[in-house]
């Protein structure tokens, strides 16, 4: 276990590096130029400001330098937000992703094991009709348009009370988070309830669920401990790649509830063509995504106990 | 067999339901209390934002939301018109805009310019939010910082006028050889490079607003970068900053002129650039002020019967030509064939269609001052008729001189925005139809047109322009061939000797009849293609009046603002 845990451990450093390098090479390969604004410069200030990014030196020069500074953990200084460390954004922003990308896979991860297995059970009667509509409603309606729907019911609901039940926008308290997560959430909890309702059918006609029952067992042990529990596998798999996609992909739902998370920044970094921040978040979400796919292998292990790992 | 069947299934459907029902309120318990756990420990690290109404009588408080977030406020340093806004509110420098737009005395309480230098006597009573009076040390400070080549500020050109600016800058001179001196605290003396008749105006800039040297170097290069990196002696100073979120702006006891100051508190707790967020939040109440409101959330604004109302941005919009010698827009008979069936009035009402924006007529726009009266009344510009026939004729000398048969074919470099993108195709159909020109637009993200712009690697480019000062220079500078903004290349002597005129000239005739001459010169060798003079429209919440705004300087401007009672 210690050893295939250092073994995953390692792969995933050297899969960082590799996302690091390749996106150092593609950020400087594509066209544009970060140092340009509207207002064109004299030589003068152009040298001065490629002098203070360290632009002036040679390419295989500036990876070096910035390797060597990541490995002491420092992505430099932001471009655009020209006083602050790209460190300071990551630290001051991706706890805000978090929180939010956090409590959407809660909603998405309840929701869709609930509204699955519900589904499983009543397979092909209303409530699994009206359930798998709003399913399919979920995955294909873009996020952007279900945020500005959102906000809009919001608008609405604040409207018909008279006083603000639940705030359009901004960030700060529990009432703040709960439209947003569930926006963000939602076409993931779509995804999870049509794999854990396929999940569930494949499972209530296996065998070991018929020799429960013809052991005697009674149907609520039967339900909780041989349906449910083998049904919520698959979910657990796509979890991990399911948390680090709605940690990082939050943008449009911070955009349009105003919400300071480090997708707007990481979105911004790209059209700006701000090098050090394109390279620090890249870096951070890479890395972040690597270890969430080991805890899940990790976790994997600890629920099915058919799983060896080494 | 089958009967069994069934009823076990019915069984377990309703035992699994009611274990469903179970779970899922056992889940939402769980999720609150994990709402709960996540709001306090988010409370923790500062990010939470306040839910005040738009406008708050009580307290005098009125809430707004800003664009983007102010990359920093070091006044040295910034570029961008959300910090140019913020500074403008929170700093103040020798001479201010007033709530009519005109200039007044800032920490300067008189100033005299001669045609070598200028005198400012700064007012005793201008301090420092920290109560420490601003002295002439601080201007002089700040504009050697701005200078400094290792301090790489953008703006930087700004200060050349001032005598050795340009060397400093470069490296050439150190920074004490700059022509500025703090004859006492409350005197400076600042030295000209040449004669200059605009430096009122310059002085109202951000760049040249004053710094304390003992605070900046104690902030150890994180000067401007965060609300206790900053020192404050304007109006306003910050008192939360919590990066892309919340800012917030509480009346300057410290200030001098406190007592015309009305507002308490301007609070800016929402960052979205996103419209129709914006609208919903204006339409909860919370927000007093939406600006940027495109063509389709006119409908709406309309409808709901809101205070719509509109200005100039004092930006001018135009087609650029490359002047390159191997680009067919170098030839003059080709660009007169285009401008002779471009009507801006078309494009300003048909396509762009938002109220406040003026068909353009040319490079100077309408708002800038002559010697008595609007330049453009002094100086009329000369109309251009559309006429189709003469425009093919135009294109049929042109294809002569270029030795090609049949009309060429032109690339349009544009925003990959979906209004530029509007703009383009309409061009593209007009110069077809009329003359059988092939436009290829070129569509690239902001910075990559801007490199293929100073790259010169265009044809035809839609380009804009917005006012550092409010003198007709700061266009006409535009097309100077030694500018770095003049991405096409045009060179004419005539043009840059009537330039240099403008720029050393004391005299206000001379220089507007200089100016003149330069509008004459871009339209006789159509130079560009003037297309409008930007108009923004805005609503405002109807309780919030005195809300400035304006084409040069800190736009938009609530430090005149002020609340009345709801009717």
């Amino acid at each position: 276990m210690y050893r295939y845990t250092l073994k995953r451990l390692l792969q995933g450093l050297i899969t960082i590096w590799f996302i690091a390098t390749a996106t150092f090479i593609a950020m400087h390969s594509v066209p544009g130029d970060p140092l340009i604004n509207e207002r064109g410069v004299n030589e003068e200030i152009r040298r001065n400001l490629e002098e203070r990014y360290g632009l002036d030196r040679p390419i295989t020069e500036q990876y070096i330098i910035y390797m060597g500074n990541m490995i002491r953990g420092d992505f430099g200084i932001s471009f655009t937000q020209q006083n602050r460390s790209v460190n300071d954004i990551i630290r001051e922003h991706f706890p805000v992703s978090a929180t939010l990308g956090i409590l959407a896979i809660v909603f998405a991860g309840l929701g869709g094991v609930l509204w699955g297995a519900l589904t499983a059970l009543y397979r092909n009667r209303l409530p699994d009709i009206i359930v798998m509509f709003l399913v399919i409603l979920g995955i294909s309606v873009p996020s952007f348009v279900i945020a500005a729907l959102g906000q809009l019911a919001l608008v609405g609901l604040n409207g018909l009370a008279g006083f603000s039940i639940l705030p359009v926008a901004g960030w700060g308290t529990v009432l703040h988070m709960l439209v947003p997560s569930l926006v963000l959430g939602l076409s993931t909890m779509a995804f999870l309830t049509r794999l854990m309702r396929s999940s569930m059918l494949e499972i209530i006609s296996a065998d070991f669920v018929r020799t429960a029952y013809s052991k005697g067992l009674p149907p609520t042990r039967v339900f909780m401990k041989h349906q449910l529990r083998n049904a919520i596998l698959p979910v657990i798999t796509v979890l991990g790649p399911a948390i680090a996609a709605i940690t990082t992909g939050g943008f449009v739902v911070e955009l349009v509830f105003a919400i300071p998370g480090l997708g707007r920044f990481f979105v911004q970094a790209v059209q700006q063509l701000d090098y050090t921040v394109i390279m620090g978040t890249t870096v951070f979400y890479g890395a972040f995504l690597v270890f969430m796919v080991i805890a899940v292998d990790l976790i994997y292990g600890l629920v099915d106990p058919r799983v060896r790992l080494e | 067999m089958s009967n069994i069947k069934s009823d076990t299934s019915e069984a377990l459907t309703r035992t699994g339901s009611i274990q469903l029902l179970w779970l899922g309120l056992a889940a939402t318990v769980g999720i609150a209390i994990l709402m709960a756990l996540l709001s306090w420990a988010s409370a923790l690290t500062g990010s939470s934002t306040a839910t005040l109404d738009a406008i708050d009588e009580d307290s005098e408080t009125v809430t707004l939301l800003l664009r983007t977030e102010p990359p920093q406020l070091d006044s040295t340093r910034a570029t961008d018109s959300v910090s140019i806004s913020l500074l403008g509110h929170v700093m103040e420098g020798l001479l201010r805009f007033d709530e009519n737009n005109q200039l007044a005395p800032g920490v300067a309480e008189r100033w005299e310019i001669r045609e070598d230098g200028a005198t400012f006597w700064l007012r005793p009573d201008a301090r420092w939010n920290d109560g420490i009076p601003v002295t002439a040390h601080d201007f002089v400070f700040a504009w050697r910082t701005a200078l400094a080549p290792e301090n790489a500020s953008e703006y930087a050109f700004i200060l050349y006028p001032v005598k050795n600016g340009e060397l400093i800058n470069s490296g050439a001179l150190p920074i004490e050889a700059l022509g500025v001196h703090a004859v006492s605290d409350r005197i400076l003396e600042v030295e000209f490079e040449q004669p200059l008749a605009y430096f009122e105006e310059l002085v109202a800039f951000s760049t040249y607003n004053p710094i304390r040297e003992d605070f900046y170097r104690s902030r150890e290069g994180r000067y401007g970068a965060d609300v206790e990196d900053l020192l404050y002696n304007g109006p306003f100073q910050m008192t939360v900053w919590v990066h892309g979120a919340h800012v917030r702006l509480e009346k300057n006891q410290n200030y001098w002129g406190r007592d015309r100051i009305r507002l308490n508190v301007i609070d800016m707790p929402y960052f979205t650039t996103d419209a129709t967020s914006a609208l919903n939040l204006f339409k909860d109440g919370k927000v007093a002020v939406v600006d940027y409101l495109g063509a389709e959330q006119l409908d709406e604004v309309l409808q709901q019967r809101w205070q719509l109302q509109r200005f100039g941005d004092g930006s001018v919009w135009f087609l650029a030509f490359n002047f390159a010698p191997d680009r067919v827009t170098a030839n003059l008979h080709l660009r007169k064939a285009l401008q002779l069936v471009t009507d801006p009035g078309e494009l300003v009402n048909r396509i762009i269609k938002l109220p406040g924006n003026l068909p353009g007529e040319s490079l100077f726009p309408v708002w800038l001052q002559g010697v008595d009266t609007f330049f453009r009344q002094e100086h009329p510009v000369q109309q251009i008729t559309l006429d189709a026939d003469a425009a093919r004729e135009h294109l049929r000398i042109a294809m002569e001189e270029l030795g090609i048969e049949s009309p060429p074919s032109i690339s349009l470099l544009v925003d990959d925005t979906p209004g530029a993108a509007k703009q383009a195709e309409y061009f593209q159909n007009l110069y077809r139809t009329e003359l059988g020109i092939d436009i290829r637009i070129d569509r690239q993200i902001f910075k990559q047109r801007l490199a293929k712009m100073q790259s010169q690697d265009f044809d035809l480019a839609v380009y804009g322009w917005g006012p550092d000062f409010a003198d007709p220079l700061t266009f006409g500078e535009l097309f100077a061939s030694w500018n770095p903004n003049n991405n096409g290349r045009f060179i004419n002597e005539e043009y840059d000797e009537s330039v240099r005129l403008a720029q050393s000239s004391l005299d206000p005739k001379t220089r507007m009849e200089a100016f003149a001459r330069q509008q004459e010169i871009l339209i006789e060798q159509v130079a560009l293609i003037p297309n409008y003079e930007r108009g923004r429209v805005y609503i405002t919440d109807r309780r919030l009046k005195g809300v400035v705004r304006r084409a040069v300087g800190p736009d938009p401007d609530y430090t005149n603002a002020y609340i009345t009672p709801s009717p």
